[in-house]
């Protein structure tokens, strides 16, 4: 079974930008785990919503950018919302609460989809393709932006979360929430914060995305299944090891379905899943656990 | 004139168990109080409920007149009251200005008044100006205390509750606690000290006061005590 070397090219450079794109909802995922230990299943839910949100801002405007933007903007709100209404009044209760509330939340927004928006994918597609026909030849170019605008947007978490206050505020809270208090971090506020963030990156990647797959209710819970594999890969709460996770799984997953069909290929990232819950439960690229 | 923060008869429970059966505590503007007792008496509960991090179940704490119980901690703090924790409770993974930076980055600071508070604290803790880039988990024992009180000097307090400053620390450094309890002394900043240590706590403070099983038994100007009194000995059992 010759694979021939064009084909290994597009296939690694494929696996990139899903890469991309799943490390963009993953460290949104990862971020508010590591704050405020809530495993949010209702992230995929987050980003479906976020890609309608795309969807009616570019029906209206006609531009991506825009419709980027509010899909963010509108998502963070809504984020937020969902945080101080169902998620703060559990905070400190059993994980399992959390999880059993987030997995509500997420089974109420996608039959809130269904029944708003009907069963038929909607696609983003000619504006933004209208945009790069350019490059229309060369078919990758046009993914291999959306990979570096995911690319950009966790550049520019990183940064803040480096260098600005309020992101010395998140690690500090991540780190030592009752301390973080101690010194003056309005603890609740960061939180909501964070929970807005997440809220918000998720948006974006299914805008980003929406291109290339089409929206519909469920498209959803097809990454955050992924999602949560590389988070869990990549050690809970840590972010770069959720990026390096989520390029190195699609990775794997692009070069299987090489040999096997692509419906089959992410059984290779639940293989790897298992393994690392079986030999390194602090996932693959933690540092020394603490 | 008022005190600068005035603990009154405040009751606090951990689960079913009772720690603090009302106590009451007053410490003056600029005043160094020390707070002695065996371990397990409710000192450190005491300064937790201070700091907004216990909410007491009865009773009232006034911080500058105010009544802080029930505020959250994040208030308090920014009200003026410094908190040191015995366990340190370094930022592990925050390098040493960015620990100090989460007390510093305020609303309302202006840049210059950022870069006073910092050159201030590098020039009395050399090590931590040497260490600025170094996470706050790599520092020694010693460095770390250093760092728990410059980080709570960001907040230009009024009030330091320092809770066992000495406990674990090498001789040298331990003389060095009270040279910096000296120092916050004359910048006019009060302190509420907690120790295990009954000749630094003596010789340190103004005022002591000797609590037992979650009450106040004695109370007492410091120059009225020395190490070895029978009522030292009859609490401490030192």
């Amino acid at each position: 079974m010759g694979v021939s070397f064009a084909h290994f090219v597009i296939q690694t450079l494929n696996g990139i930008v899903s890469g991309m794109i799943l490390a963009l909802v993953a460290s949104g995922l990862t971020l508010i785990f590591g704050i405020m230990d809530v495993v949010n299943f209702a992230h995929g839910e987050f980003l479906m919503l976020g890609a309608y949100v795309g969807v009616i801002t570019l029906a209206a405007t006609g531009s991506f950018w825009l419709a980027l933007i509010a899909a963010a903007g509108v998502i963070a709100v809504f984020g937020a919302l969902v945080y101080l209404t169902t998620l703060r009044p559990l905070l400190g209760r059993d994980p399992l609460t959390t999880i059993l509330a987030t997995f509500g939340i997420s089974l109420v927004l996608q039959n809130y989809a269904l029944w708003q928006f009907g069963p038929v994918a909607r696609k983003i597609e000619e504006p933004f393709a209208g945009q790069f026909t350019l490059f229309y030849l060369d078919y990758p170019w046009y993914r291999l932006i959306i990979a570096g605008l995911a690319g950009a947007i966790i550049g520019a978490l990183w940064l803040f979360l480096k260098f600005g206050t309020y992101g010395i505020w998140i690690r500090a809270t991540t780190q030592d929430r009752v301390m973080a208090q101690a010194m003056g971090i309005p603890v609740p506020w960061v939180l909501t914060g964070v929970f807005a963030i997440g809220s918000a990156m998720a948006a974006a990647s299914g805008v980003l995305f929406a291109p290339l797959v089409g929206v519909d209710h469920a498209m959803g819970v097809d990454w955050i299944l992924r999602a949560f594999i590389v988070v869990v890969v990549g050690g809970m709460g840590n972010l770069g090891g959720s990026i390096a996770a989520a390029i190195f799984i699609s990775l794997l997953d692009a070069y299987s379905s090489l040999w096997v069909s692509p419906s089959q290929s992410i059984i290779v990232s639940f293989v790897v899943l298992i393994l690392t819950l079986l030999f390194r439960p602090t996932g693959l690229f933690a540092p020394t656990p603490k | 004139m008022e005190p600068l923060l005035a603990v009154e008869d405040i009751h606090s429970y951990y689960g079913k168990s009772h720690i603090l059966h009302g106590i009451s505590i007053e410490v003056g503007r600029g005043e160094v109080v020390g707070l002695l007792g065996r371990n397990g008496v409710g000192k450190s509960t005491t300064l937790k409920a201070i700091a907004g991090l216990v909410h007491p179940n009865a009773g009232r704490v006034l911080f500058d007149g105010q009544p802080t119980i029930g505020l959250p901690a994040h208030r308090v703090a920014r009200l003026g009251v410094g908190y040191v924790p015995e366990d340190r409770r370094i930022f592990p993974l925050l390098t040493v200005t960015e620990n100090l930076r989460t007390g510093l980055d305020r609303h309302g600071v202006s840049k210059a008044k950022k870069e006073e508070l910092l050159d201030k604290v590098y020039q009395f803790f050399p090590v931590l100006a040497e260490r600025r880039r170094q996470p706050g988990g790599t520092l020694s024992g010693g460095e770390q205390q250093m760092l728990a009180i410059a980080r709570a000097m960001m907040l230009e307090p009024k009030i330091m509750l320092l809770d066992e400053p000495t406990e674990g620390l090498m001789p040298r450094m331990v003389s060095q606690i009270s040279e910096i309890i000296d120092v916050l002394h004359r910048d006019h900043v009060a302190v509420l000290l907690v120790e295990q240590n009954v000749p630094l706590t003596l010789s340190a403070c103004q005022r002591i006061y000797i609590i037992e099983k979650g009450v106040v038994r004695h109370h007492a100007p410091a120059a009225e005590l020395r190490v070895g009194d029978p009522i030292i000995h009859q609490y401490l059992g030192v």
